[in-house]
């Protein structure tokens, strides 16, 4: 098994600098081929975008799973051998693929304006546009509980994540700097505008770990956002931070008491991409300036709580389509849940990733 | 003597033979040409390209060219001059007009974190700039002053280089160019392979101890009830890698099936809880378990092979039970033992899944940091150069291997 595996890997690799491997994808000009993070989110982009695509235009749209990160895409680019259309990513991976040359210009001025005539780069939320990508929605870390663990009350603020004398039991987190330190800070006093600032010191670096060293081994740690939801669940751990669409839907459509703390909930988005040399360019295109525009980011936000990036969208956005519960209020744009929200510092990332992933490894480690 | 031998139809029999030999031999090579074919294509040419991948560096030679010729003579000992900084803005407004710059900053930041801002950034800017060009470097961005910028850019100016390799053993080269060790609170690499190489241990040594008593009771069992066993053996063997990992998670996990258990008959408080899995213990029971077949199997077909007259003699002869089995069965189960080890080990050390699932914080191994290296950092040049370290340490135990028990005793069945 493990061989196999190895060999596959290998044959990868291979087959990426031969390019003799690589078999010409058959480019029917009817179907597009768009790749997201799977689960509740792909299911509400398949309602909102995917099935009215193929309505209006006739292309069937194939979507697949994938689990973030610019691997893939890289490999395809450079074996030139391009199977994906369209990709959903995360910001600092749109603004990476984009410099290193993977993904495909797209023209700001495809979008379609609001309704209200708006021009869609005012309508769009700051940073929402890049050279390369367009965002959909806006997605945020936030820290979850299960009420049934904590029945005299439970913690309200990021300081009682990390206070595990008042609310004893594990803890779950992503198993990766990002956010986790942005959080420790937040934990430990530093206000939200002032985040990043810490963090681009070694005394701040030194203090986000030392504020982690607190729970440490108290932690479980997750990858996969479907993770965090199940842990909960199963009585893991006692509180876990997650995207919040997941532990929304956990709740919408499955009914768990969960309690989602909005506290230094750590925002950022997800954009829609073009790899470069797509077998279906235009169709992807047309797909992108769909997708975006007002009402169809409104449906979306129907089916999950990710909230739509276009602030035109923000008033269109009715009931849940299937729990028929009010989506406004769980949104991480919603006022009362935005008030001490920090927004992912892309450079600031992009710039010390490496760094911090190594620190983070190291201290994990030992 | 003179008289040479013929065949019926007059040929020398020599010929005749050398001929029919070489039908044969070119028969046997054409058979086997597929398969070499195969493991050239997906084996033998990857692992050569992976291993350049390690040491290769063509971008900053490529895309900075001006840059690196005038650094050429540069003492390294004080911020270089207009001359520099004027080749620099070349380079940069190119690479960004042919969109390589992101492909430089991002080489560059692995070696020095925050250089990647600091090249796209001053890339975007330094179209619009006239000449001189070293002051506006300086104002915008402070990293142009130091000396560990330019040092960087000089040293990864060669297309061929060992920053990878040095990177995968916790070490780089300081500003003067000396190698030295990372910051303390960045090691990882170092004491990754050697836990590495530990769990390997551990879990080779479990599966001879746990698979030994297995392979000997169904070498020594009537066929009819030691195939109903092997059944036993080889049911996990065929099932899902990732089915049986998960099912280490049900039973170990703190509210899993062992845990329970243990509350429920009252060994552990419910508080107490242990915690079995997603650390480095959780990994070697599942490795364990995992691959273990591979140790049975080949100790069971060796252990097939011993006569049990050999025990009946050596008793006959007066040698107790328990020493007759140590000194004339067990060594005769050595070259099974070989390569039950070998295989285990050799498997075990450049593990994945296994460890990557509940492998927690201290239970993960290289391979895991070789997939993030490839898949989330998108640092294939160190991916490739841990992934090389790792084939040589596999090598040098095999060679070693050779060396002390030889290949050709190896049995696997």
């Amino acid at each position: 098994m493990i061989t196999k595996l190895k060999i596959t890997t290998f044959v990868a690799a291979g087959a990426l600098a031969l390019g003799a491997f690589a078999a010409t994808p058959a480019s029917a000009a009817d179907s597009l081929t768009v790749v997201s993070w799977g689960g509740a989110y792909t299911k509400s982009q398949v309602e909102a975008y995917h099935k009215p695509f193929t309505k209006k235009t006739g292309i069937e749209i194939l979507s697949e799973n994938y689990s973030g990160g610019l691997a893939e895409v890289k490999a395809q680019v450079e074996a030139g051998s391009v199977k994906w259309d369209v990709v959903d990513v995360e910001l600092s991976d749109a603004i990476r693929g984009c410099d290193e040359g993977l993904l495909e210009p797209i023209d700001p001025s495809i979008l379609p304006p609001a309704p209200d005539g708006t021009p869609a780069e005012k309508d769009f939320i700051d940073g929402a546009i890049t050279d390369c990508a367009v965002a959909s929605i806006v997605w945020s870390t936030i820290y979850a509980y299960d009420k049934k663990q904590f029945k005299d009350g439970g913690p309200k603020t990021m300081a009682d994540f990390f206070d595990l004398k008042k609310f004893p039991g594990k803890r779950g987190m992503r198993k990766t700097p990002k956010a986790n330190l942005e959080m420790a800070l937040a934990a430990d006093g530093v206000p939200p505008s002032e985040v990043y600032d810490v963090l681009s010191t070694d005394a701040g670096i030194d203090r986000a770990f030392a504020k982690l060293d607190t729970i440490k081994d108290s932690v479980v740690w997750w990858e996969a956002g479907a993770q965090p939801p199940q842990l909960l669940a199963d009585g893991e751990v006692a509180m876990t931070t997650a995207y919040n669409g997941r532990i929304f839907n956990a709740i919408a459509a499955e009914g768990k008491a969960f309690e989602i703390v909005w506290d230094a909930q750590v925002f950022d988005m997800d954009l829609f991409v073009i790899v470069k040399g797509a077998p279906n360019k235009k169709a992807a295109l047309d797909f992108i300036a769909f997708a975006t525009d007002t009402q169809r980011l409104a449906d979306q936000a129907e089916w999950i709580s990710y909230g739509p990036a276009r602030k035109s969208s923000e008033p269109l956005i009715g009931k849940h389509a299937e729990a028929g519960i009010e989506m406004g209020p769980h949104m991480p744009t919603a006022a009362d849940n935005f008030k001490t929200a920090i927004q992912n510092d892309f450079e600031f990332w992009a710039d010390r990733q490496d760094e911090l992933n190594n620190r983070f490894n190291s201290w994990l480690a030992n | 003597m003179s008289e040479q031998l013929t065949t019926v139809d007059g040929r020398p029999l020599k010929q005749a033979l050398a001929s029919a030999e070489r039908t044969k031999r070119i028969r046997a090579v054409l058979l086997v040409m597929p398969l070499f074919i195969f493991i050239f294509v997906s084996f033998l040419y990857p692992i050569a390209l992976m291993l350049y991948r390690s040491v290769e560096n063509p971008l900053i030679a490529q895309h900075m060219p001006k840059t690196l010729a005038t650094l050429e003579d540069w003492d390294g000992e004080s911020i270089p001059d207009e001359e520099t900084f004027a080749a620099l803005a070349q380079d940069l407004v190119k690479a960004r007009e042919s969109r390589e710059i992101g492909k430089v900053a991002t080489r560059l930041n692995f070696e020095t974190p925050g250089l990647r801002s600091v090249i796209t950034g001053s890339a975007r800017s330094a179209g619009r700039w006239e000449p001189p060009y070293k002051e506006k470097f300086l104002d915008r961005r402070k990293e142009w002053g130091e000396l560990e910028t330019w040092a960087t850019i000089k040293r990864l100016g060669p297309t061929i280089t060992t920053v990878n390799y040095l990177a995968a053993v916790d070490r780089q080269y300081n500003v003067d160019g000396e190698v030295v060790m990372v910051g303390e609170d960045y090691r990882i690499y170092v004491d990754l392979f050697m836990r590495t190489l530990w769990m390997s241990v551990v879990v080779t040594v479990s599966c001879l101890i746990l698979g030994f008593p297995i392979a000997y009771m169904l070498a020594s069992l009537p066929l009819r009830h030691s195939n109903l066993l092997m059944i036993l053996v080889l049911l996990p063997f065929w099932t899902s890698l990732l089915v049986r990992t998960t099912s280490w998670i049900v039973l170990l996990q703190t509210q899993g099936v062992l845990n329970d258990l243990m509350v429920w008959s009252g060994i552990i408080d419910d508080a107490q809880r242990i915690q079995l899995i997603f650390n480095a213990q959780g990994t070697v029971i599942a490795m364990t378990q995992i691959l273990l077949p591979f140790m049975v199997l080949p100790l069971y077909s060796v252990m097939k092979t011993i006569p049990p007259s050999y025990l009946r003699a050596a008793e006959s002869l007066g040698a107790h039970r328990f020493l007759a089995f140590w000194r004339i069965y067990v060594p005769n189960t050595l070259p099974g033992v070989g390569a039950g080890c070998l295989l285990v080990f050799i498997l075990a050390i450049g593990y994945y899944i296994t460890p990557a699932l509940v492998g927690g914080q201290d239970g993960q191994m290289i391979s895991n940091m070789i997939a993030f290296h490839m898949q989330k950092s998108l640092n294939w040049g160190l991916a490739a150069a841990l992934g090389g370290i790792l084939l040589v340490g596999v090598i040098i135990l095999y060679w070693l291997y050779n060396k002390l028990v030889g290949i050709d005793r190896l049995k696997l069945g």
